[in-house]
């Protein structure tokens, strides 16, 4: 036996290729079973380059060192009473959106990695993907640790993994990965390993995590910095699935180019969450949306597709709908949830005069024309004691699930409205993008689990709205729910600030 | 192929199907640029429902929060069915002036352009 210490590659090739064996007695197709029906064609997998060459020892060592640290900094923000500190209790609303709608999508993505982990009949790409598995279940943990803390002092933290599967506007982020989940091993990895963690992810994070340090959250922003190494292997990962699927056969690049196409746009759909979040629910403004969308994603996936071109990929048609989107999209979703505030597991405002004078600033070519007078007119009817709800539940898109509030770029006051016809029924869509996923696969999203649907249906308790709201989706209502003005929240955060409600001043001045 | 499925043919759970609606259809309805209302609104109601009920009980009770609502002259609007124009008859039920399950019914208030001419 040899004491020589191995290096760092020779390690990693004995863990994982080292680990493979030849099948001698069963077939491979009965082993590797899925790794044939959606249409890929595998030559070679010993072509396949490690993305990152981490062995068990190291990686127990750095995430080790990395808790600690993040463990470290929990216990000093509880020990201070970080919660006071934030810039306004309005913020915490970002983070309850962040715990209900994105945390669970790492414990799907831990579960959609364990999956296609064991699927690949090459022995790199299962480990990789085994390996980002167990990073997905510690983000999921390390996350609701941070964010525990605020469950102590704010509503709406409570339930939220029962939530995530129930209330209406969570079927955005869900059934985007249940799609994934339940697509082929490579499709799921176009989607969520090179789609969502290549293309999007700086979308998703940054916005939070800057978010978050702009508003005084250190629990988050400590959290961002330990998943931040994380993050980087995952893009690792995502960008060599595409280079080895695209070099394997040429048959493979229409596939995978419609797979881009689909994802982009589904996950696009899905950061809609996002750019309401930056641009209505942070208290101090990090960026807008539109410059967060054309830093990340306009000059970033131009240049990334300009990478791709030599494999005959092309930057997906629905880019230019996101693009023209992007002056419209984060007050089209705050509309929404002010609509349907009494329906929310968070509370919603309107924005101040000095947070309209910003957004009319961000988008001079959008916001005083098509939004502010909306906004002062509810501002109005709020001052008159009747703030505004949505009395009539919304129409939704058969493939993202988001109310029908988007309308047509060429004319912006419009709902876009699409339309297909499938074995006899109809389906409606918000986008091209969304019409053309169900057209491609009207199997699967006919099976679409529609929440406004599944209401009529009799499916989520009833009779009455509050049955669904308080008893089925778990929102403990007047709690939880309504606007952030006059609610628990806002009381507390006034007592820890010995801060007087503006109606109460009124009324001790007269 | 419908779907990119293990098992060949797969078939998907149509979980929309009108039977599942105890005797209701959905109905979508939607005010042309009127976007105080987020988004078209849905109603389930019976296909023998007269297009009458929806002029004066499902409209009213979704959109008559608009300031504008009170203003729109009923023999000027615009309707349109699933994209197609359309002149609804008062008297006839749904099902029997062609609004099917899941249909899309819109209508539009020519000289009423939403809060302040927004659109809202």
């Amino acid at each position: 036996m040899s004491n020589k210490k191995l290096n760092l590659k020779d390690k990693y090739r004995l863990l994982t290729r080292d680990l493979e064996w030849e099948f001698s007695y069963r077939d491979r197709k009965e082993i590797f079973p899925q790794e044939d029906f959606e249409g890929i064609k595998i030559t070679d997998w010993s072509k396949w380059e490690d993305p990152f060459r981490l062995t068990m020892d190291s990686y127990w060592k750095y995430q080790a060192e990395k808790e600690k640290k993040l463990y470290a900094i929990f216990d000093a923000f509880s020990q201070n009473n970080g919660q006071q500190n934030v810039t306004d209790a309005r913020y915490v609303n970002a983070i309850k959106l962040f715990l209900t709608g994105v945390s669970p999508l790492e414990y799907q993505a831990y579960s959609g990695f364990a999956h296609v982990g064991r699927q690949f009949g090459g022995a790199g790409a299962r480990v990789a993907c085994q390996m980002q598995s167990l990073d997905e279940l510690r983000h999921v943990q390390t996350q609701i640790h941070a964010m525990s803390h605020y469950n102590k002092h704010f509503d709406g933290f409570q339930d939220f993994a029962h939530m995530h599967d129930r209330v209406w506007y969570l079927s955005v982020p869900k059934s985007f990965f249940d799609d994934a989940r339940s697509a082929g091993p490579f499709e799921f990895m176009v989607a969520i390993g090179f789609s969502f963690e290549y293309v999007l992810t700086n979308l998703l994070f940054v916005p939070f995590m800057s978010g978050a340090a702009y508003n005084g959250d250190m629990a988050t922003v400590t959290f961002g910095f330990s998943a931040q190494s994380d993050e980087a292997r995952h893009m690792t990962l995502g960008l060599e699935v595409i280079k080895f699927l695209l070099e394997q056969h040429e048959d493979n690049v229409p596939i995978v180019q419609r797979w881009i196409n689909k994802w982009l746009w589904r996950g696009y759909r899905v950061l809609t969450l996002v750019a309401m979040m930056m641009d209505y629910m942070l208290p101090n403004k990090v960026m807008s949306w539109q410059e967060s969308f054309e830093v990340y994603f306009e000059e970033a996936a131009s240049s990334l597709f300009k990478d791709l071109a030599r494999y005959g990929i092309e930057m997906p048609p629905y880019a230019a709908d996101a693009i023209a989107e992007k002056e419209h999209l984060s007050h089209q979703a705050w509309s929404i949830f002010y609509n349907y505030g009494h329906a929310a597991a968070f509370h919603t405002w309107m924005p101040t005069e000095q947070e309209m004078d910003w957004l009319s600033e961000k988008y001079p070519n959008s916001f005083d024309q098509y939004y502010r007078p909306r906004f002062e007119k509810w501002r109005e009817m709020e001052e008159a004691g009747e703030r505004y709800y949505n009395p009539t539940l919304p129409m939704l898109c058969q493939t993202c699930q988001i109310p029908m509030g988007f309308t047509d770029m060429e004319n912006p006051t419009m709902t876009s409205y699409r339309q297909s016809v499938y074995d006899g029924e109809r389906y409606n869509f918000c986008s091209n993008g969304c019409k053309d996923i169900f057209d491609y696969e009207p199997e699967k999203y006919v099976q679409a689990w529609m929440p406004v649907h599944q209401i009529f249906q009799g499916n989520c308790g009833g009779p009455e709205m509050e049955d669904v709201l308080g008893d089925y989706y778990k929102i403990n209502l007047g709690v939880d729910n309504l606007d952030f003005k006059g609610s628990p929240d806002e009381a507390r955060w006034n007592a820890w600030h010995n801060l007087i409600p503006a109606e109460d001043k009124l009324k001790k001045a007269s | 192929m419908a779907v990119a499925a293990i098992t060949e043919n797969y078939v998907g759970e149509r979980l929309d199907r009108v039977e599942n609606f105890h005797g209701n259809q959905v109905l979508y309805i939607g005010w042309d640029h009127h976007l105080m209302f987020c988004a078209p609104v849905a109603f389930a109601v019976p296909p023998e429902t007269p297009f009458s009920k929806v002029l004066d009980e499902l409209i009213p009770g979704a959109f008559s929060l608009h300031p504008e609502f009170g203003e729109i002259d009923w023999d000027q609007v615009e309707w349109h069915l699933n994209a197609e124009s359309f002149t609804p008859d008062a008297n006839v039920t749904l099902a029997g002036q062609g609004i099917d399950h899941k249909s899309i019914l819109r209508f539009a208030t020519p000289g009423l352009n939403g809060i302040k001419g927004s659109g809202s």
